[in-house]
């Protein structure tokens, strides 16, 4: 959609270079090039409001429910408050904050309840839940070891690193064990173990600094080379005992940025002598890790870097490959595909507390960038920023969210602070479009006041938002030209159990008439089979419906043959390949 | 004897803009007023040896910050001006696209974060200083007067080169800040200074291997064509 988006090829992305080049020569030709764009879009211009009560502008999502922060958090002092990322459990779901969490009942959707609300401090309190553990991360110089709110003096008293909570009874949730790490938690993995399933391990994220020797014997800062032991330049791993919590601990750590190439991607230059030891070394940690343990990878977002990871043995992961890219300041989070041919990065430019999608900010910059995966390499292909110009008193960059599970196709939805809740697609990597949005206008009209979505996910048929500021929204998606209800009932048929965005599950669907006509209405959309064929396959699929039992069998396996023989001449084959999966399954169920 | 001191700092503090002004490097006393009435913050004892234990804190209601944090966040403003200046130099240097990329990204990334220090200075009733703040050209990394000079003076590759140096420099001089500050007992625990300091090192800390990198290409670069 914009002309720097796809990177077809080498000759191209140098074409561009050139033309981008020449753009910001002339400054005001280069704005427009290379600014956010649509001050004409309907999230311009929201009145500002705290709680539910701004402006607000959605397009193919509609609010379900909002529910207030609980009292304990309901305060606008900086960054002290502010809620941060969400785990899911059967009906329950966990809201991180950087002084604790919620727990919230929301069997109804259009009323969570509250259960409970542990002040802690923490910052940022992203939770991840297992069984009936919950694991909140710690990293701040305030967090103390009985979470107290008062802050540290005494060092014994600091706790940086991994809480366990009991949360057995949501209403009631105990305190088991503070997992102490030299850095400090700013995020954290679940990553099972292969085998054990009384087992599973945490890879910890972040890069804050390390820890006095005074206040933790083993944390010494340094290079590898000056110091062996250093507790920067790795990944620490913690391993949870599940029946026993109590005993989780530091295992060991990954050393997974040696020899990392320098940035743009040159391999094999060495340091110049110029280059000055530590500080030049490149990323210290990451800023978190997305695991996904069906396909054994690992998604590292590590500074100026994006890493995967073999974790294949979840004590010893691998680098498979590294990419970097100048218009990425930090790389902050990544969603596989579902079929892990594909990984979207996150560039969390300016930490989430700055106003990144003014008018005048580069849409380069503070994105989402797509790769492609084949055989354990990336290749980095389009960039996708929310475009609708937000004010200086909006913080927004892109940031947290995951997969909506719709059949034959990649959609992610994400929160990205006071720049809303969006939903896109990036099925074809270097093309991602926007499918829906939902924005309130800002928190505040004359100051920046700290708000916004810290991520939005797809879990059960809902999206959940995280609003720092203002509480938890829970959104619907509606249909519209990019998204037929076919392929929203589809996506809800998808449940889960149990969802940690960081750790992603493989989504499979049932067989059910829904995920056929999803393929049918892409196939439509995008005209891989031809108008008379899928007016007929419709047809097909509406007797099938009706039938019951042998005879809708033996209909649903007459349309597979035939699907079959369009694949040969479809201009979509692999498309109608999978819907006569689907048909398959759906015949063999029935 | 700890008490008294806290109970002094607190007591000199309740005239706001004098306790930030009055940070030499031989000051003692906290400095604090709290901007808003619901949000009480205590004073926590700056610059204590790292390994005499500290007193303990009273419980209330959220730890403060530290004569060391409100004093990070003032000379951080001068040094990040002076990133300021240099990445104005770029645009009518015409040179390389990864530079002016760079310089633009400096520039709006360093913009927002003085914002951002006035805004938390100013919440909490400290003296904000102006871009100018002379006090920051003693700060870690600083660019000296000539080395300003040497830079605004040169063009073509001599200057992407010195651009490159003088901003490694630069970045480096606000990592020892950072690491000076984390050194300091009790300081870096709000929240939005945390976060911010923590931001800071992880940002430069990767620009500077970026700009090391681009710094290499360029040598790189020149070695051929001289060669």
């Amino acid at each position: 959609m914009r002309d720097y988006k796809g990177r077809a090829g080498r000759g191209l992305a140098i074409a561009m270079m050139a033309m981008f080049a020449a753009a910001v020569s002339t400054a005001s030709a280069g704005a427009q090039q290379d600014t956010v764009a649509a001050t004409n879009d309907p999230r311009v211009g929201l009145a500002a409001g705290t709680g539910n009560s701004a402006g607000v502008a959605a397009l193919n999502m509609r609010l379900v429910s909002y529910s207030p922060k609980p009292m304990e958090f309901d305060s606008a002092r900086g960054l002290t408050y502010i809620n941060s990322d969400l785990a899911f459990r059967g009906d329950i779901i966990y809201q991180g904050n950087f002084s604790g969490f919620s727990i919230w009942d929301a069997s109804d959707v259009a009323k969570p309840v509250l259960l409970s609300t542990v002040v802690c401090a923490t910052d940022q309190g992203d939770p991840s839940i297992y069984g009936n553990l919950l694991f909140i991360s710690a990293e701040s110089q305030r967090s103390r070891t009985d979470c107290g709110t008062q802050g540290v003096t005494v060092g014994e008293a600091r706790m940086r690193g991994v809480r366990i909570f009991d949360v057995s009874d949501p209403r009631n949730p105990r305190l088991v064990r503070n997992v102490q790490t030299c850095r400090g938690s700013h995020t954290h993995t679940i990553v099972p173990h292969p085998t054990d399933q009384n087992v599973i391990y945490i890879y910890v994220g972040g890069s804050s600094s390390v820890r006095d020797p005074a206040e933790m014997a083993e944390c010494s800062a340094g290079t590898v080379e000056e110091n062996p032991n250093t507790a920067q330049y790795r990944v620490d791993i913690i391993r949870v005992p599940l029946r026993n919590p109590e005993q989780a601990s530091v295992v060991g750590y990954a050393r997974i940025f040696e020899d990392l190439p320098r940035p743009p991607g040159r391999a094999g230059v060495a340091l110049s002598d110029t280059a000055t030891g530590n500080r030049a070394r490149g990323p210290s940690g990451c800023h978190d890790l997305t695991s996904y343990p069906a396909l054994n990878l690992v998604a590292g977002s590590c500074g100026s870097f994006g890493i995967l990871l073999d974790a294949t043995n979840p004590e010893r992961p691998v680098r498979l490959d590294a990419k970097s890219d100048l218009n990425f300041s930090l790389w902050h989070t990544a969603v596989f595909s579902n079929d892990g041919s594909s990984v979207v990065f996150t560039d969390e430019w300016g930490g989430g507390t700055s106003p990144r999608c003014r008018f005048t900010d580069p849409l380069r910059l503070g994105g989402n960038t797509i790769l492609s995966i084949d055989g354990g390499r990336m290749t980095q292909h389009g960039y996708f920023k929310m475009m609708a110009a937000q004010t200086d008193t909006e913080n927004c960059v892109s940031h947290n969210g995951g997969l909506i599970p719709v059949p034959g196709r990649d959609i992610m939805v994400q929160g990205w602070y006071q720049g809303g809740v969006n939903v896109f697609d990036f099925t074809d990597p270097a093309r991602p479009f926007e499918i829906a949005y939902f924005d309130r206008g800002p928190v505040n009209a004359e100051d920046l006041v700290v708000g916004g979505s810290w991520g939005a996910y797809w879990y059960n048929g809902y999206i959940y938002s995280s609003e720092l500021s203002r509480g938890l929204d829970v959104l619907e998606m509606v249909p519209s030209e990019f998204l037929s209800q076919n392929e929203i009932d589809a996506a809800k048929l998808v449940m889960m159990d149990e969802y940690n965005p960081q750790s992603q599950p493989m989504l499979e669907w049932p067989a059910a008439f829904p995920v056929v006509r999803s393929y049918l209405d892409q196939l439509v959309r995008n005209g891989g089979l031809p108008p008379a064929r899928t007016t007929a396959i419709a047809s097909a699929l509406t007797a099938a419906e009706r039938a019951t039992g042998q005879a809708r069998r033996q209909q649903l396996n007459g349309l597979a043959g035939e699907l079959d023989a369009d694949a040969g001449r479809a201009a979509d084959a692999e498309r109608v390949r999978a819907m006569a999966a689907a048909v398959r399954n759906l015949a063999n169920g029935s | 004897m700890k008490q008294a001191a806290r109970l002094a700092a607190l007591v000199a503090c309740l005239i706001p803009i004098g306790c930030a002004t009055s940070g030499g490097p031989g000051d003692s006393a906290g400095a604090e007023a709290p901007s808003r009435a619901e949000a009480p913050t205590h004073v926590h004892e700056p610059v204590q040896p790292a390994h005499e234990p500290a007193h303990e804190l009273s419980a209330t209601a959220g730890p403060g910050y530290t004569v060391a944090d409100v004093r990070f966040m003032q000379d951080m403003i001068g040094h990040h001006a002076q990133a300021l200046t240099m990445a104005a130099m770029v645009p009518e240097r015409e040179t390389g696209i990864q530079l002016s990329r760079l310089a633009q990204k400096i520039d709006i990334s360093q913009r927002d974060e003085i914002e951002m220090m006035k805004r938390w200075l100013g919440e909490r009733s400290q003296a904000v200083p102006d871009n100018a703040h002379m006090h920051a050209m003693l700060m870690p990394g600083m660019l000296t007067p000539q080395q300003m000079a040497q830079l605004d003076a040169a063009r073509g590759l001599e200057f992407e080169r010195l651009f490159l140096r003088f901003m490694i420099q630069h970045h480096e001089g606000a990592l020892v800040m950072v690491e000076e500050l984390f050194a300091s007992p009790g300081s870096a625990q709000d929240s939005e200074i945390f976060r911010f300091v923590t931001d800071v090192d992880a940002d430069q800390r990767d620009e500077i291997f970026i700009m090391q990198s681009m710094l290499d290409m360029l040598d790189t670069a020149r070695g051929s064509q001289t060669g």
